[in-house]
């Protein structure tokens, strides 16, 4: 099952690379991965998107745990939470693709960004089954780029990731 | 960052100023550490000269760094405090690593410092720089690099606080030269206490989960007690000798664990796992309790996990909960040091209205009594010109009357000593179970030595193993170490021998060199040392005796040893654990 884990973590030199070799090292998999300073700037916000069973997320996050830069963590699925990713994307627009174009990004709720005469950027948020249909929707043929950040998460309610 | 970090005193002290060097030596002697193992080297010369400068803290001149890493290791194995080392950056840093390895496996309480190239130079690819954090980070429990030398008695604090507490482990703090330079100094306090907000170390089990094993454990008909190096590590082996006197169950133990409970004692069944006892396999997988206390359900012990103890309700205690489930579910996870839980479960054992069953306990006794009669350490003479490897750890045992401090190596021999040799103490019985590292014995025994400078420190051995690490001949040469060495020669690699002959139609493939050995007796007397060589089995017990009544001198004593034996019990791969072979003939 695909599980989003969310990780307080120091923000110190070599901390990334603790918790991304931990990965390789115990042959765990990252699907994703997004990191970045929070409002307390003496910690960083990781957030990994990673397959596994039951017994395997357990191991994941009780190595995690054992990692001394690692202050917090939650795994925001297991109970309801909010996911979001933001996508770049290049397409070729020509034509009449063009109005066919935003009309798909309208529905998608994206936004174009920048134009050329035969080329639209846009920018999408949403969760990462959103971004794969926006894509299919546009279709293959007319992707030029695609950056994607990866997912990052908050859980719902009054529950709080905090020191 | 942790440059910035001060600490205020509310009495105006004199503040001494050291430089980045002087500190760290300094802050290592406010820890208590006493001896320091290493090899000087260039981004290390600046911490050398603060060694020259002081008297506080000994160093130990090794003579390869990966001997400096197992001598510290030897060293906390045997007393429980940490060991330090000190390396310079590039070879001398990579050298270290199967030592770090090796403590690491084996959750041994470690602080290496590693010199650095100057922090200007870090990434230019400078002489001798690597990596350390780096290359490092898979094979310790936390490392630091020192960013300005004001931070160094808070890094060292740290480095300390983490490598001893909770499941231990090694610490690297790599130093950069230039934040050791003698002419920058600065204000040295040694901080008394340190706060980690992203580390904490679970005390206490959850007494709830104490309560529900214990009720268990006092209901089981065919219980067993199953202790790892966890309890030698938590200095809780009389808490486990206590509470399993009280039960009056049968208690095995692990490779690591050795010593954690009597061997001589009747409710000891003997070590369990791939080269355990018939007994203690047998009724391991005959249990319907196993109460495992600071073990992790390796799979040198376990066998097929699938077929991992069918019957028995799994009680384990670890204070890692990684190491919880990890391998084999339990049925009662505890996560906590081993000598609270333990504490606590005797004290629940004592209030308990549920007795132990000694009608099914009378019952199950018999039946492992009916195993252990089957004898399956027995040796057997061959004959004056054969002198059997176990023969040889008998000799040993003898020699010393149980008391010595025993290093190994890896292979045929350590599972031999870890046979034959009863340990009735903790700590006693040092060696590399997890990593499985040759080239370990010597050096150990050699921190063993200067830990217990009275004690017999003997490294048994096997001829390759032994020149893995033999340089260390004149150190023990320089600090007057009289560390015993037993050989037991077979003239190959005997583990691997063993494996060929049973799996690979006895084609031994790059494990003989019997023409290429050296002379060990002559190599020993280059060094000064003492040689001995025993070849017949009616000169081993005096010669051996002979051996270990040079109180003053180092000894290697050069056993020939029958080449075709091998180790058994050994576990059928594959196999729960009561699938054993128990000798080349035989199998359960």
């Amino acid at each position: 099952m695909r599980h989003i884990i969310s990780i307080l973590l120091e923000n110190e030199p070599g901390a990334l690379s603790r918790v991304v070799g931990l990965f390789s090292q115990r042959h765990y998999n990252i699907e994703s991965l997004t990191v970045a300073p929070t409002e307390d700037r003496t910690l960083s916000r990781l957030t990994i998107t990673t397959i596994g069973d039951d017994r395997k997320i357990e191991q994941i996050t009780k190595h995690l745990n054992k990692l001394i830069d690692v202050v917090k963590l939650v795994d925001l699925t297991e109970g309801s939470h909010i996911e979001r990713e933001l996508m770049l994307v290049k397409v070729k627009a020509a034509g009449a693709q063009r109005a066919e174009i935003k009309r798909t990004t309208d529905i998608f709720r994206g936004q174009i960004v920048d134009v050329t005469s035969t080329v639209y950027s846009i920018q999408l948020t949403g969760t990462s089954d959103k971004l794969d249909s926006f894509l299919d929707a546009i279709g293959n043929s007319s992707v030029l780029e695609v950056a994607r950040t990866g997912v990052t998460g908050i859980s719902r309610g009054e529950k709080v990731l905090s020191l | 960052m942790l440059c910035g970090i001060r600490f205020f005193y509310c009495e105006a002290k004199t503040v001494e100023l050291l430089s980045g060097g002087e500190m760290l030596i300094r802050a290592l002697h406010d820890e208590g550490v006493e001896l320091l193992f290493g090899y000087p080297g260039g981004a290390a010369l600046h911490i050398y000269d603060a060694i020259f400068n002081q008297d506080k803290v000994e160093h130990i001149l090794v003579r390869h760094e990966q001997a400096a890493t197992h001598a510290a290791d030897g060293y906390a194995r045997a007393t429980g405090r940490p060991g330090v080392v000190l390396v310079t950056s590039g070879p001398g840093a990579t050298n270290a690593i199967t030592g770090i390895a090796t403590a690491f496996m084996d959750s041994i309480p470690m602080v290496v410092i590693s010199g650095q190239v100057d922090s200007s130079l870090i990434g230019s690819d400078a002489f001798q720089e690597t990596d350390m954090v780096g290359i490092s980070r898979p094979i310790v429990k936390h490392s630091f690099m020192v960013q300005c030398a004001e931070d160094i008695p808070v890094i060292v604090k740290k480095a300390f606080y983490i490598a001893t507490t909770g499941r231990p482990g090694p610490v690297v703090i790599d130093v950069p030269k230039d934040v050791t330079d003698p002419a920058r100094k600065f204000e040295y306090r040694y901080p008394e206490t340190v706060k980690m907000r992203s580390y904490s170390v679970p005390s206490k089990g959850h007494t709830g989960q104490i309560r529900k094993a214990v009720e268990i454990l006092l209901s089981a008909k065919r219980p067993i007690i199953y202790a790892g190096g966890g309890v030698i590590q938590g200095n809780a082996s009389d808490l486990l000798t206590r509470m399993a006197r009280i039960l009056g169950y049968p208690v095995t133990n692990t490779l690591m664990g050795l010593g954690a409970f009597p061997a001589p004692d009747k409710q000891f069944v003997g070590m369990l796992g791939m080269h355990g006892t018939y007994e203690a396999n047998m009724a391991m997988h005959g249990s319907d309790v196993v109460l495992g206390i600071g073990v992790r359900f390796d799979d040198r012990v376990t066998n097929a996990v699938s077929k991992f103890c069918p019957g028995a309700k799994i009680l384990h205690v670890d204070i890692d909960p990684a190491s919880i489930s990890k391998t084999v579910s339990a049925d009662v996870p505890i996560v906590g040091s081993v000598t609270s839980v333990l504490e606590e479960m005797i004290e629940l054992i004592r209030q308990s209205e549920t007795q132990v069953d000694k009608e099914s306990l009378d019952m199950w006794w018999e039946q492992i009594e009916g195993w252990r009669a089957k004898d399956c350490l027995k040796v057997t003479d061959a004959g004056d010109d054969v002198i059997k490897p176990q023969q040889a750890v008998q000799a040993v045992y003898e020699a010393t009357k149980g008391e010595a401090y025993v290093s190994s190596d890896v292979g045929q021999h350590q599972m031999f000593a870890a046979q034959y040799y009863h340990f009735n103490k903790p700590r006693r019985w040092i060696n590399s179970g997890g990593l499985g590292t040759m080239g370990f014995g010597f050096p150990a025994a050699m921190g063993v030595q200067l830990a217990f400078p009275e004690a017999i420190s003997v490294c048994i051995t096997g001829e390759g193993s032994i020149q893995m690490c033999i340089q260390e001949l004149a150190t023990c040469l320089q600090y007057g170490l009289p560390v015993k060495i037993v050989c037991l020669n077979n003239e190959s690699l005997g583990m691997v021998r063993q494996w060929q002959d049973m799996q690979y139609g006895g084609r031994y493939s790059q494990s003989t060199y019997a023409e290429s050995l050296p002379d060990f007796v002559k190599l020993v007397e280059a060094y000064g040392h003492v040689g001995i060589r025993i070849t017949k089995l009616s000169e081993l017990k005096q010669k051996m005796e002979e051996a270990f009544a040079l109180k003053n001198r180092l000894v290697f004593v050069d056993v020939s040893v029958d080449p075709s034996e091998h180790v058994y019990p050994m576990a059928i791969k594959g196999g729960s654990m009561q699938d054993m072979y128990l000798s080349k003939t035989e199998r359960t």
